[in-house]
């Protein structure tokens, strides 16, 4: 039996079995399974209360799961305290001793678990080091900034020299400037150390940027668990679709007659990926991404044309936004650069069916 | 290098409101408001300007029954009868007696009623444990029993306990009376701080007691101060339990007072009783003054979540 789990735990560093939590009569995880492999960069995504901060305190084993398993490094730690499963943390509000000093933060896991005084000695500046926190060893964190602040968080998960880290949206309190800064930050931390991370966050850019692979959750269930780019080119459905994207993803509802897409507009599918064989006949919603949709004479060597009228023009500097109606629903055209199009212009506009996503109307799973 | 004075002028300045905001004369509202207060401080000031002063005369001049007005002659002997002559009963070394009695009660009191509360707090609020909820529910529900009303049982209890009559059977009873609202008052602030802060410490590896003592209890000054001034005065003030839980002997700085001012023999020493009076309103009085920046912070904290 032990042996069955050691191999089937080969190369993997986290493994959650049929996970379930509930809260009285309300299930928050049902049934969740999830292998994270050694060294990889997971991400947990997910709009507020899908139960993604749930998952990762239940991995940290801050909440008693109600069923269910979970494997850390080979080691069933269901019911083991937080301090023995290898893990480190690093929490939204930074979670740091207020009474402490940097290096007093730094070291109180290590003091807790009896690590001797020069050993502490040494992780602490390895740590401070590694995050550039030497001059600021015994300031008192009211005396540090947000990014400083985080940092020590990070620092005080590093020094206990764990296998895990988990990061509870740890970039959520920062202002803009400083996230990009510490996202980079903590992509090069990974690349150096190569632990397991688990990182939870609402933000799709740092999902996008950081992950090795990407969850996405609602309502306790894994929606998608793949690769960033995969979850962008071919969401596994409409939720995971219009949640991936900024601005989403563009629907339009319609039926697939034969190989064509009628709706508002008509779409031969000659050439599309199907997930498993071609469809002939159905509801069906179309999909496309904002950014590759074609206008002017781009558009005339496209499959799909059709001619919109546009009703609002967001300039962004970088990119341009045109906002415009197909069938009723919003439709939303990202161009590159800046433009003279105007608000009331008639276009045409065009799309390819090799960047577009199919999905069944009424499981709203992709086809 | 181009001149930059020659390129560039600053407009000049606009006509209209600038620097700093002018003062305003005293309105019609301040004066309203001022004099009211005035009339209320007067309203609390005005007895204790007669205790102080009646303390300070000799008898005769408290007889001519002047109130107000400051002694003639100001004299200490009332304070140093308060304190060390005064008579009650067979005992005539005054208050002093009493005192010590309060200090020995309200000292161990205080300490062991805020660690049992806060211990109490802490794990309400961060242990919760199935039906913790109903727990503290039966916990809050002692403070709504009046007093009186478990008076004979606990007198029972002592004897059983063979406690009654002792310093420690009313330290005792102290501490449990404390316990509803000083638990309230730790959970209340415990479960204001972040609960992140808390988990950190369970992933560093601290335990029950470690995160007590080592994170939470560090951070914890001002309600611990509250919680001091709350028992301290409560404690020092009570004169009930005091009376009845206790013997001749081992009575309170109050019931001791009572004993003084309240004898119905002999002549009426106003001055001797304002004196004993202000002796022991003394202690609460400078405990409030010593804490108050901390006293306010304490219950500012404390009263924002529930």
């Amino acid at each position: 039996m032990l042996d069955q789990t050691q191999t089937a735990l080969d190369g993997i560093s986290v493994s959650i079995r049929d996970l379930q939590l509930s809260f009285g009569a309300v299930n928050v995880l049902q049934d969740l399974n999830l292998d994270i492999a050694k060294g990889e960069f997971l991400v947990l995504l997910g709009a507020s209360g899908c139960g993604k901060s749930t998952l990762l305190n239940c991995i940290a084993g801050l909440l008693e799961p109600t069923g269910g398993q979970i494997f850390i490094e080979g080691q069933n730690v269901t019911w083991a305290e937080p301090s023995e499963r290898g893990i480190g943390m690093v929490f939204q509000s930074y979670a740091l001793y207020p009474q402490m000093t940097v290096k007093g933060n730094l070291s109180f896991g290590l003091k807790n678990a009896r690590v001797p005084k020069d050993e502490i000695e040494r992780r602490v500046t390895r740590a401070a080091e590694l995050l550039h926190l030497q001059p600021l060893l015994d300031r008192k964190p009211a005396a540090l900034s947000g990014g400083q602040r985080q940092r020590v968080a990070i620092g005080r998960a590093l020094v206990r020299d764990v296998d895990v880290f988990l990061f509870d949206e740890p970039l959520s309190n920062l202002d803009a400037k400083l996230r990009a800064e510490l996202r980079v930050e903590l992509k090069r931390l990974h690349q150096s150390l190569a632990n397991t991370m688990i990182y939870v966050t609402h933000d799709q850019i740092e999902a996008m940027t950081l992950a090795d692979r990407i969850a996405i959750m609602r309502g306790g269930v894994i929606q998608q668990l793949a690769q960033p780019l995969e979850i962008y080119n071919r969401p596994a459905n409409l939720y995971v679709a219009g949640f991936i994207g900024a601005p989403p993803m563009n629907f339009i509802r319609g039926r697939i007659e034969g190989s064509e897409f009628v709706g508002p507009v008509r779409m031969p599918l000659t050439g599309y990926g199907w997930s498993e064989g071609p469809w002939t006949s159905g509801d069906t919603v179309f999909g496309i991404r904002p950014e590759h949709v074609k206008i002017g004479d781009d558009a005339r060597h496209c499959a799909c044309q059709t001619e919109v009228t546009i009703e609002v023009v967001e300039p962004m500097g970088a990119d341009t936004l045109l906002w415009t109606r197909i069938g009723g629903d919003e439709f939303r055209i990202r161009l590159d650069g800046q433009t003279t199009i105007h608000e009331g212009q008639t276009l045409p506009i065009g799309f390819d069916i090799d960047c577009a996503s199919l999905f069944d109307a009424q499981s709203e799973q992709r086809i | 290098m181009v001149d930059l004075s020659q390129t560039y002028t600053a407009p000049r300045r606009l006509a209209g409101a600038e620097g700093a905001k002018p003062k305003r004369r005293l309105s019609g509202n301040r004066i309203m408001i001022y004099g009211i207060l005035c009339l209320i401080s007067l309203y609390y000031i005005l007895p204790l300007w007669v205790m102080v002063m009646t303390s300070l005369k000799g008898m005769p001049e408290v007889r001519v029954g002047n109130i107000f007005a400051p002694p003639v002659e100001v004299t200490f002997q009332p304070w140093i009868k308060a304190w060390a002559e005064a008579c009650t009963g067979l005992n005539c070394d005054g208050l002093s007696r009493g005192f010590w009695n309060s200090v020995k009660i309200t000292v161990p009191s205080v300490i062991l009623s805020i660690i049992v509360a806060s211990v109490n707090g802490y794990a309400l609020v961060n242990w919760k444990f199935k039906g913790s909820e109903i727990f503290f529910g039966i916990l809050l529900f002692g403070a709504f029993i009046p007093y009186q009303v478990m008076i004979y049982p606990i007198v029972i209890i002592l004897r059983e306990l063979g406690l009654m009559g002792d310093v420690w059977g009313l330290v005792l009873v102290h501490t449990i009376f404390g316990m509803p609202i000083l638990t309230l008052l730790f959970r209340n602030y415990f479960a204001s701080l972040p609960e992140e802060l808390f988990k950190a410490a369970r992933v560093d590896g601290a335990g029950f007691w470690g995160i007590f003592f080592r994170v939470l209890v560090p951070m914890s000054l001002p309600i611990f101060t509250v919680a001091m001034i709350l028992q301290v005065t409560g404690i020092w003030n009570d004169f009930l339990f005091g009376v009845i839980y206790t013997k001749p002997e081992a009575y309170p700085m109050t019931v001791q007072l009572n004993n003084i001012v309240n004898s119905v023999q002999g002549v009426k020493e106003y001055n001797v009783n304002m004196a004993a009076t202000l002796i022991t309103g003394l202690v609460p009085l400078s405990i409030y003054l010593l804490s108050g920046k901390l006293f306010v912070r304490g219950i500012a904290a404390g009263a924002v979540k529930g």
